[in-house]
């Protein structure tokens, strides 16, 4: 079937999404759509920090809107951005041909590799917050990095048994290579032309205004900690309410989903203080840690449940 | 004589460790083989992103025979003697040792083993799943569907395939039978990723690099090299500059492309205006890209060279317009930085520095530099620097690590607090010592040799050492989290280069009360002087380290340290041990070295007989001969010279003062018999001779000196 020009990747925001989604439909992902909570990147969605652990084959892909409180310009800097879009992509165990597959995901969105400079180059990554790592590369398209290639190896602190790949594209980076503009702003989102045509910044720059102000100079700080503090609570109180009781027989944890959103939660409200700089250097590191024992208790409740493949 | 070819095929390994791992490959690889009782006449180890490749050439098509005898029990001897042989020597009965005789031991039995040596295939079979599988990368990891074992089998990515053939020159070599992680070894590889993907059948060395390199790979690194180099190098002149050649970034480059192909890029002039460094470290570090410069006038030039992986079908257009676009891309977050970081002030920047932790224990670098201003403040006058300069730019010499230029490229450290220092009207000496004071950084590095710069750089080391002295961070083995090592270093070239006579004793001491003062140093006052001491004496070590390294005889510097006298001044040291090794290539120190040396063991042996040492003054009533008379003036004479000429630090006059007295030393020997049976008159002897000890002493402790 032929492709509409206004869905073409090259020329529209949306044509790049639905372009990479139909391409990885194909190698039969189930298609997501974002979780419905703030988070920094596509890891912290349940599909993959939580599915990445287990036995069982999964396969999915979609895009997250990702919360970078620090990264907020008030939508003055080209590149940078407050929230943003990522399409990430998970597939366990790892196939045995994800570079071909991920490369030609790249020639479905008009980068042949024919005329362009693909390169896989070091990169390990790493989120203390969510007490996982993985080894892989930055990859880069023309001198320019366009994805994250992860072979996952730990996750919430547990080894990953089959290790998952993960791929991370920076989609506004792509699209602004794919359709020749400097700045995300300028990104054509819906591939029309004239009065029809819409802009990235048609959609969100009044929003990146007004998330930066609230990001660095307006969020109630003496709010934020008691959220990171209920947050906090309430995932631990889920958690041992969850835990498999005397009285169950399957063993299985009964609220590792609902404890994990509480994780999450935590995480933002502790970008959202870094952001607002109420948080030294030494508090710092007793933040992430504190987030990285939730994401641990919610890892081992996980493997207590049918996702996480107990038996 | 046959050879092995491996080839580990994999996704890209990280630049910086290809070398690293195909020396490994090639050492565990032959150490395996001579542990073995295998020779070879070469081994050749060879890297690309994707590939390991070991060739060793001339094994031999089998090992050696293997004959073992062993020894047992005499023939007779008990059943239980027997038995334990035939078990230990693998025989099912006696009778297939045999009898051997002995004068002394009688009849005894051996057992002969032989065992016929093993091909060397099998052997490769045995020993290349080891090598790989207890494979030395520093990270490793585990993929795909085997990962679900956690002790599935570890590579740096996935391997992806393994070539491993084995056989002579003239033959079909045979594949080498192993299995890993699911892999067969065989004989078929793959080109380039995109020019040529197709599989390849590889017999031997030289068709692999005839083959591989027709499918657009070039499988040795050093070629890879020598033609980024190379092209780099013509595609610039060809357009009238010159490449600013950069080997760390040909090495990294080399290590992310099998198929190099250099592409000559610009930018727009205007950005130009930021300064070369900042350009540079921005395409260098993000890009992995070169930059030009112009051969008339020696200035950076608008251009970049990018080193694609790939001979793109447009002959790079593409790729060189997409890496221009993320360099201007680049180059203006660059430009917005330095515009940015000039409009403010340094002296107003600093202040953020007191919300930043230098070290839990130190305080934050706001703390830091004070410490580092008050001290170069104390410095300046012994170094012969303006002491209001020196603290000035000891107050602003951190300023630039909180701009944001320095945030991304924090390698221009030093160097933008110079920039900026300079447009905003601070002193000539001011930003110069600004951007010198973090040198020298290593023992290549330039050493700063303008007195403020010296003041700030001295002050900002010894700050760095002092306060991990004083919090017990000292560094440990090979342990040195704070660079401490080079720190000193640093200050031992600068005093060093610069001629400078300081005190370290005196120096660190008010240095420490003056931290008390404002209360940053909690060193109680009893353990002051122990760290000092053992702060001077790492100090000293490493200028002995330094010394040797250098080439100074560390016999000569270890006399010079033995002195007893406070060694706490490097430039003295050095200065003593050159005029003690000049001395003692002259005929007169050889020869008073000689006497020296004789007097010492005379009274070594001595000593240790009567169990006390011969101190006190010689006294001259009890001298019977006239040589002994002669000596003692001689030496009293001569060691109150050498006294006063050292006094004067003048160590080559002291060493002349002693060697008059060479002629009188040997006449005592040739003449005086020491051990006189008379008890005063020897002790008397053993005196004098205490005596010419203690005088060599106010060079050098001569017992120290080899030879």
């Amino acid at each position: 079937m032929e492709i509409p020009v206004h869905m073409r990747p090259e020329r529209s925001f949306q044509g790049l999404i639905l372009t990479l989604q139909s391409f990885w439909a194909e190698r039969g992902c189930v298609i997501l759509q974002p979780y419905d909570m703030e988070v920094g990147a596509g890891t912290f969605h349940p599909a993959t920090t939580l599915r990445a652990l287990g036995p069982g084959r999964w396969n999915a892909a979609y895009v997250q809107p990702s919360r970078r409180p620090k990264d907020g310009r008030y939508g003055e800097n080209p590149n940078r951005l407050q929230h943003y879009y990522q399409f990430q992509v998970i597939l366990k165990p790892s196939p045995p041909d994800l570079q071909e597959l991920y490369l030609a995901s790249l020639d479905a969105i008009g980068l042949d590799p024919t005329l362009h400079d693909f390169r896989f180059v070091e990169d390990d990554w790493e989120s203390p917050t969510l007490g996982a790592w993985g080894l892989g590369w930055e990859c880069w398209c023309d001198g320019m990095e366009v994805s994250q290639f992860t072979y996952f190896q730990q996750v919430a602190g547990f080894e990953c048994a089959p290790v998952a790949g993960e791929l991370t594209y920076g989609l506004e980076r792509l699209a602004c290579y794919l359709q020749g503009v400097d700045s995300i702003m300028e990104l054509n989102f819906n591939g029309r032309e004239g009065a029809e045509k819409v802009t990235y910044g048609d959609v969100f720059l009044q929003a990146e205004q007004e998330y930066s102000r609230y990001n660095f100079e307006f969020a109630n700080t003496e709010m934020l900690l008691r959220h990171f503090a209920d947050a906090e609570a309430e995932c631990q109180a889920l958690l041992a309410a969850g835990t498999p009781g005397n009285s169950d027989n399957d063993g299985r944890h009964k609220l590792a989903l609902p404890a994990y959103d509480q994780c999450i939660k935590a995480s933002h409200v502790f970008n959202l203080l870094d952001a607002r700089g109420v948080i030294s250097v030494t508090e710092r590191q007793s933040y992430i840690l504190r987030v990285r024992e939730l994401a641990k208790a919610c890892g081992a409740a996980w493997l207590q449940t049918a996702g996480g493949g107990a038996a | 004589m046959p050879d092995l070819l491996l080839e580990l095929f994999s996704e890209e390994i990280p630049a910086r460790m290809q070398a690293r791992a195909s020396a490994d490959l090639r050492k565990l690889v032959t150490d395996a083989l001579v542990e073995r009782g295998f020779t070879y006449e070469g081994a050749l180890n060879l890297a690309t992103p994707r590939r390991l490749v070991l060739h060793i050439a001339g094994l031999p098509a089998r090992g050696k025979d293997q004959r073992e005898e062993r020894k047992g029990p005499r023939v007779g001897a008990p059943d239980a003697a027997i038995q334990g042989f035939l078990k230990s020597a693998g025989l099912s009965s006696i009778d297939e040792a045999r009898i051997e005789r002995d004068p002394k031991k009688g009849e005894f039995y051996v057992a002969v083993t032989e065992s016929a040596g093993r091909p060397t295939l099998d052997v490769l079979a045995e020993i290349l799943p080891e090598v790989i599988r207890g494979f030395p990368w520093p990270k490793s990891m585990r993929w795909g569907a085997a990962s679900a074992s956690s002790a599935s089998f570890r590579w740096i990515r996935p391997l992806r395939g393994i070539v491993a053939t084995f056989g002579p020159e003239t033959e079909d070599p045979e594949v080498v039978p192993f299995e890993i992680g699911g892999l067969k070894a065989g004989d078929t590889t793959f080109g380039h990723r995109f020019m040529a993907p197709q599989p390849i059948r590889v017999k031997r060395l030289a068709d692999y690099v005839r083959k591989l390199e027709a499918a657009k790979v070039i499988v040795d690194p050093e070629r890879r090299k020598d033609i980024i180099r190379t092209d780099a190098r013509n595609l610039a002149f060809a357009q009238g500059f010159e490449l600013v050649e950069d080997e760390a970034l040909v090495d990294e480059v080399s290590g992310l492309v099998e198929w190099p192909v250099t592409l000559l890029g610009s930018f727009e002039e205007e950005f130009l205006d930021v300064p070369a460094e900042v350009i540079r470290a921005t395409i260098r570090a993000n890009q992995k890209c070169f930059v030009l410069r112009d051969p008339a006038t020696g200035k950076l030039a608008n251009r970049f060279i990018a080193t694609a992986n790939v001979a793109a079908r447009d002959g790079g257009a593409t790729i060189t317009a997409g890496n221009g676009r993320v360099i201007r891309a680049r180059l203006s977050d660059a430009r917005f930085f330095w515009e940015t970081d000039k409009r403010v002030l340094l002296a107003e920047r600093a202040k953020k520095l007191e919300t930043i932790t230098f070290h839990a224990r130190l305080g934050s670098q706001g703390e830091r530099v004070r410490r580092i201003a008050g001290l170069a403040r104390e410095l300046a006058p012994l170094v012969g620097a303006d002491a209001a300069l020196a603290e000035r730019a000891a107050l602003l010499c951190k300023a630039d690590l909180v701009t944001e230029m320095v945030g991304e490229f924090p390698e221009l450290q030093g160097l933008m607090g110079r920039y900026y220092a300079a447009l905003q009207g601070e002193p000539d000496s001011v930003a110069a010592a600004i951007g010198d004071h973090y040198k020298p950084q290593g023992p290549s590095d330039a050493v700063p040799s303008e007195p403020v710069s010296i003041a700030v750089a001295l002050a900002d080391k010894l700050d760095t050492l002092v306060g991990f002295w004083a919090i017990g961070e000292k560094p440990t083995g090979s342990k040195d989290p704070y660079a401490l090592r080079r720190a000193a270093l640093g200050v031992i070239r600068l005093v060093l280069s610069n001629q400078l006579r300081l005190p370290l004793t005196e120096v660190i001491d008010n240095f420490i009360v003056l931290g008390k003062l404002t209360g940053e140093y909690a060193i109680p006052t009893q353990a002051r002087f122990a760290t000092i001491r053992d702060l001077v004496g790492f100090l000293v070590e490493r200028l002995k380290v330094q010394l040797r390294e250098q080439g100074a005889r560390h016999d000569l510097v270890d006399a010079v340290l033995g002195l007893a006298d406070g060694q706490d001044d490097l430039l003295l040291i050095v200065a003593r041990v050159e005029a003690l090794a000049a001395f003692l290539d002259s005929e007169d120190g050889k020869s008073l070295l000689a006497g020296y040396k004789r007097a010492a063991n005379i009274l070594r042996a001595e000593e240790k007989k009567d169990g006390r040492g011969f101190d006190g003054a010689p006294d001259p009533r009890l001298f019977s001969l006239p040589e002994e008379m002669l000596l003692h003036d001689t030496l009293v004479a001569a060691a109150d010279k050498a006294r006063e000429a050292v006094a004067r630090e003048d160590f080559a006059g002291a060493m002349r003062a002693l060697a008059g007295a060479r002629g009188d030393v040997d006449r005592f020997f040739e003449h005086v018999t020491v051990n006189a049976d008379e008890h005063q008159v020897r002790e008397n002897r053993l005196r004098l001779l205490n005596a010419l000890r203690a005088a060599t002493l106010t060079v050098g402790d001569l017992s120290r000196v080899a030879g």
